[in-house]
């Protein structure tokens, strides 16, 4: 079995055309004869030894380099034999893999390395994990192999290549022998045109940076289609920045989205400056901890599913906060909303504080379900599923938001309230009631956001402080009174957050935006979406 | 001529007020300088410097009220203006160290060594003449205002909407502020003065002038806002805050007596800054924090708006209410309780502590005959643009509300 893979190897090496490899073919020696070299104790011999292990195939070829790395490798001068220690202090014998019968000999001395031969070592290691056998392994030893092009992997990869079957690692495979060759000076021009392709193929940040670092000396062609290769890629890494830069738009549209939709019913819909919702939302993330904490002490096994848990919890405890505050000091200030503002100003300094005063200042960990961690690479585009079931959750609390109102009889009745308050009045409708529900969902709905946020963001006492411009800009920018309008001012000013914090940075992008915004909101008063008609005048 | 309009403005108890700020220019610092510390008069230069902060914010707060008590722009940004003033004349002292920095560069400050600067950003030039510095103490609050508030006024953005943009402003002044390559200092602002006009900032003497100057300085823009709001254009201003599509619809240039106001008020609001840097000895971003202007806001509602001494009266009230809660036991609640004073003094005293005496004479002050209190702020939510569903709640919500507007209610 050992030769007949030898045998492959050697044919493969000659295929390729006699492309030059440092030292004699070593896999033609066999496993026993290549230990050998380490017992010399020079590091020629040593180098040439690491090679030829690495290269044989051997089941224990991985451990001795191994061993060789921490310093493990120990060698007997008198009788040439190669030992392993293993970290456990039990000795092995190298060539055979089983431990040494009753006491290790006397005068074993470990092998020397020096930094040259620190870095075969690394590569000879690389390579070895090239025959792993797990997929994922193989898979970042070839990437491995790729970003380090080092020549010496070159013979590792070429057996690999003939066994991989999986089709990913293939191509990683490939990927990272055209690195090779096309840094190889020896390697000829026809294979290194074909290697650009490969990794022109590649088409990301590795590849144009493989291709831009060749050297000057390539033959013309070689360096012809390497030009064309990275205009190509450029092209290719432009669009899918595009598309990075949209996605982050839209996580951002969708968390302001979040934080701006209850507001957009509590300060567009019934028209009470609320500066307290920034703590309805932190109000929900406070939640969320609570829950959680809960669930680890009472159902650690469902700690996963304490979101279902947190959400309607979330909205009810900040849902009913909001009833009690409209009732309790809102109702009394309708018609006057500089003095709502002050007052719900203050309404959130003393929720902070008493936050404060109950959880402590730091901030809280609320841990990640398993399910909403992670990244999925969708060609050129990092996902991060947190922030992809956050797009998916704001999306559905929109949605349900538009529902209840066009829908349900708590929404019929907001809407006749808000449109005409003494005819509402008139049909028996108890007003107070229902502007204390209606402020209560607005509320109840930014403690869904302080869930969500709860995810991405620390859980501090000032979390809400950080939304409450943005939020208030979302709504003035997207026009009060109308839910649409919300969304696209989110969705919008998220985008076009994203696409400047390249250009300005995440500071000066931020400025740019607010000062977007404030002239915005000059040229259009009432914002994107305006209410038209006699609604204006009401 | 100008004199005397400006002796005639204040009434009864603007005369109080003034001789109340005159005796404490001179006696604090008497007691401070000439009474040996021994003596039970003796005022400590703490408290000198303290009682100096609280004048300036006192200032601060006349300027919001100026704008808000009398024309109704409820400025939540005003700290914007206080900070830049406070920036203008932290650049002045910082130029004054010269070499006696850190680094002992003649002309660069340490920040700006410290950041491997090369030469003086063309910005700070200038700032080493204190005429100039003084001048752009209120060039600078004052030609943002104007710009802002020529823009916002002219398009009619009012009400809660221009609150909100007010203080979208000052949060992009932080962010700004707070970054490094801006040449203010970054995070760290300015701090580690040395002199001012040649005097030791830090010395007893130094101090007591400018607690003397800061007196001077709060008694002179009282006058200053009590000739404006006396004026013929004061009664325009106060109509403006009542009705102010009336006002536009008999013919007065609405937006040009709210740009004058906003831009007065703002350079007021920047000298405040300006003698408050050299009392706490420095100056950072933090200052432009949008809560530091909500707070400078509820100053002037615990004092009485739209009466100016209530607006400097509030400040130091609340400013000597922060110092002692904060520092005794009771620091974990300074909070809450002003979170409650908020609450409370919009719920059950929207005059103001002023309010809850005796009118002396009617002035300025809409009257109150139209039923509840502070009906001067049912023109924001009266006049069209303001928003729709506060429009809506604003003229039919409660029947006694509605009645008590006859105005409005159109």
């Amino acid at each position: 079995m050992r030769t007949s893979y030898a045998h492959v190897m050697a044919v493969l090496l000659w295929s390729l055309g006699g492309l030059a490899l440092a030292g004699p073919p070593a896999m033609a020696q066999s496993y026993e004869q290549a230990l050998a070299g380490f017992a010399a104790d020079a590091f020629s011999d040593t180098d040439a030894a690491i090679t030829a292990v690495a290269g044989s195939g051997h089941p224990l070829a991985a451990k001795v380099i191994g061993a060789l790395q921490d310093g493990r490798l120990l060698f007997n001068a008198d009788d040439r034999k190669i030992y392993v220690r293993e970290p456990s202090g039990t000795v092995l014998d190298a060539a055979t893999g089983r431990p040494v019968a009753g006491e290790a000999p006397p005068g074993l001395k470990s092998v020397r390395l020096n930094n040259r031969l620190r870095r075969s070592v690394e590569a000879a290691l690389g390579s070895l994990t090239l025959l792993a056998p797990e997929p994922s392994r193989r898979l970042a030893a070839a990437q491995a192999v790729f970003k380090s092009r080092d020549a010496n992997a070159l013979a590792a990869l070429e057996g690999a290549l003939a066994r991989e079957t999986d089709v990913r690692v293939r191509k990683a495979m490939l990927e990272a022998r055209a690195a090779i060759i096309l840094t190889q000076p020896s390697a000829r021009e026809a294979d290194r045109v074909q290697a650009v392709g490969v990794i022109r193929d590649r088409s990301d940040r590795d590849a144009r940076a493989l291709l831009g670092g060749l050297p000057a000396d390539l033959p013309p062609t070689v360096q012809r289609t390497a030009a064309e290769a990275i205009t190509a890629i450029d092209r290719h890494l432009a669009r899918w920045e595009m598309v990075q830069h949209l996605w982050y738009g839209l996580s951002l549209g969708s968390v302001l989205l979040l934080a701006a939709i209850g507001l957009a019913i509590t300060f567009g819909v019934m028209g009470v400056i609320n500066m307290a919702h920034g703590e309805m939302v932190m109000l929900g993330a406070y939640t969320t901890f609570v829950v959680q904490e809960i669930m680890r002490t009472t159902a650690p096994g469902l700690l996963d599913y304490s979101l279902a848990i947190a959400i309607p919890a979330a909205f009810l405890s900040a849902g009913l906060v909001g009833i009690a505050i409209e009732r309790g000091v809102i109702q009394f200030l309708y018609g006057r909303p500089l003095e709502t503002l002050l007052a719900t100003w203050g309404i959130s300094l003393i929720l902070q504080q008493a936050v404060r005063t109950l959880f402590g200042a730091n901030n809280r960990e609320v841990s990640t379900p398993s399910f909403m961690s992670g990244v999925v690479e969708l060609g050129g585009l990092a996902v991060t599923l947190n922030r992809f079931w956050i797009i998916v959750f704001a999306g559905l609390v929109f949605a349900l938001l538009l529902g209840v109102l066009r829908y349900t009889t708590l929404g019929l009745h907001m809407r006749a309230v808000t449109q005409n308050r003494r005819m509402a009045s008139a049909m028996a409708i108890n007003t107070g009631r229902i502007d204390a529900l209606t402020f209560g969902l607005g509320s109840g709905i930014a403690g869904l956001a302080g869930v969500a946020l709860s995810q991405i963001d620390n859980v501090s006492p000032n979390l809400g402080q950080s939304y409450i411009i943005d939020s208030f800009l979302v709504v003035v920018f997207g026009g009060v009174g109308n839910l649409w309008g919300t969304l696209v001012g989110a969705l919008s000013l998220g985008v076009a957050n994203k696409f400047l914090e390249p250009y300005a940075g995440a500071v000066l992008g931020k400025i740019a935006l607010l000062v977007l915004v404030i002239l915005f909101i000059q040229k259009r008063p009432r914002g994107l979406f305006a209410l038209k008609g006699r609604a204006v005048e009401a | 001529m100008i004199t005397r309009r400006f002796l005639e403005a204040p009434d009864r108890r603007g005369w109080i007020f003034l001789a109340l700020l005159a005796a404490a220019a001179i006696i604090v610092p008497a007691l401070n300088l000439f009474v040996p510390s021994t003596s039970p008069l003796h005022v400590s230069t703490t408290t000198v410097a303290l009682w100096g902060k609280y004048l300036c914010f006192a200032l601060l707060a006349l300027s919001l009220d100026l704008a808000w008590g009398y024309c109704g722009i409820l400025s939540l940004g005003h700290g914007a203006f206080f900070a830049l003033g406070g920036y203008a004349m932290g650049m002045y002292l910082m130029r004054q160290i010269g070499p006696r920095g850190v680094y002992a560069h003649p002309v660069l400050p340490d920040f700006m060594m410290f950041l491997n600067w090369k030469e003086l950003p063309w910005y700070w030039y200038g700032f080493n003449h204190f005429p100039y510095a003084a001048v752009m103490i209120l060039a600078v609050p004052g030609i943002l205002a104007f710009v802002f508030g020529w823009f916002a006024f002219r398009s009619r953005v009012t009400g809660v909407y221009l609150s909100i943009i007010t203080q979208a402003l000052t949060f992009a002044l932080m962010l700004g502020f707070f970054r490094n390559d801006f040449g203010f200092g970054g995070n760290n602002g300015l701090t580690d003065f040395k002199d001012i006009l040649g005097f030791n900032v830090q010395s007893t003497g130094t101090r007591a002038a400018l607690f003397s100057i800061s007196a001077l300085a709060l008694g002179l823009g009282y006058l200053v806002a009590q000739a404006v709001v006396r004026s013929k254009a004061g009664k325009v201003l106060i109509a403006v805050r009542d009705a102010e599509s009336r006002t536009r619809f008999l013919g007065y240039r609405v937006e040009h007596y709210k740009t004058f106001v906003f831009t007065l008020s703002a350079c007021m609001a920047g000298v405040a800054g300006a003698l408050y840097v050299p009392q706490v000895g420095i100056i950072n971003p933090s200052e432009f924090a949008p809560a530091n202007s909500i707070e400078v806001v509820i100053w002037v509602a615990v004092g009485g708006r739209g009466t100016l001494i209530g607006a400097a009266l509030g400040a130091i009230l609340v400013n000597y209410a922060k110092t002692q809660f904060t520092i005794g036991m009771l620091a974990p609640y300074w909070l809450f309780a002003l979170g409650a004073l908020f609450v409370l003094v919009t719920l059950f005293l929207p005059r103001g502590v002023l309010g809850l005496l005796p009118r002396p004479e009617p002035t300025g002050v809409p009257c109150s005959t139209s039923g509840p209190p502070a009906p001067k702020l049912r023109s924001a939510a009266g006049s069209p643009p303001v928003q729709p569903g506060g429009g809506e709640h604003a003229s039919v919500s409660r029947p006694g509300a509605a009645a008590a507007q006859p105005v409005l209610a159109k």
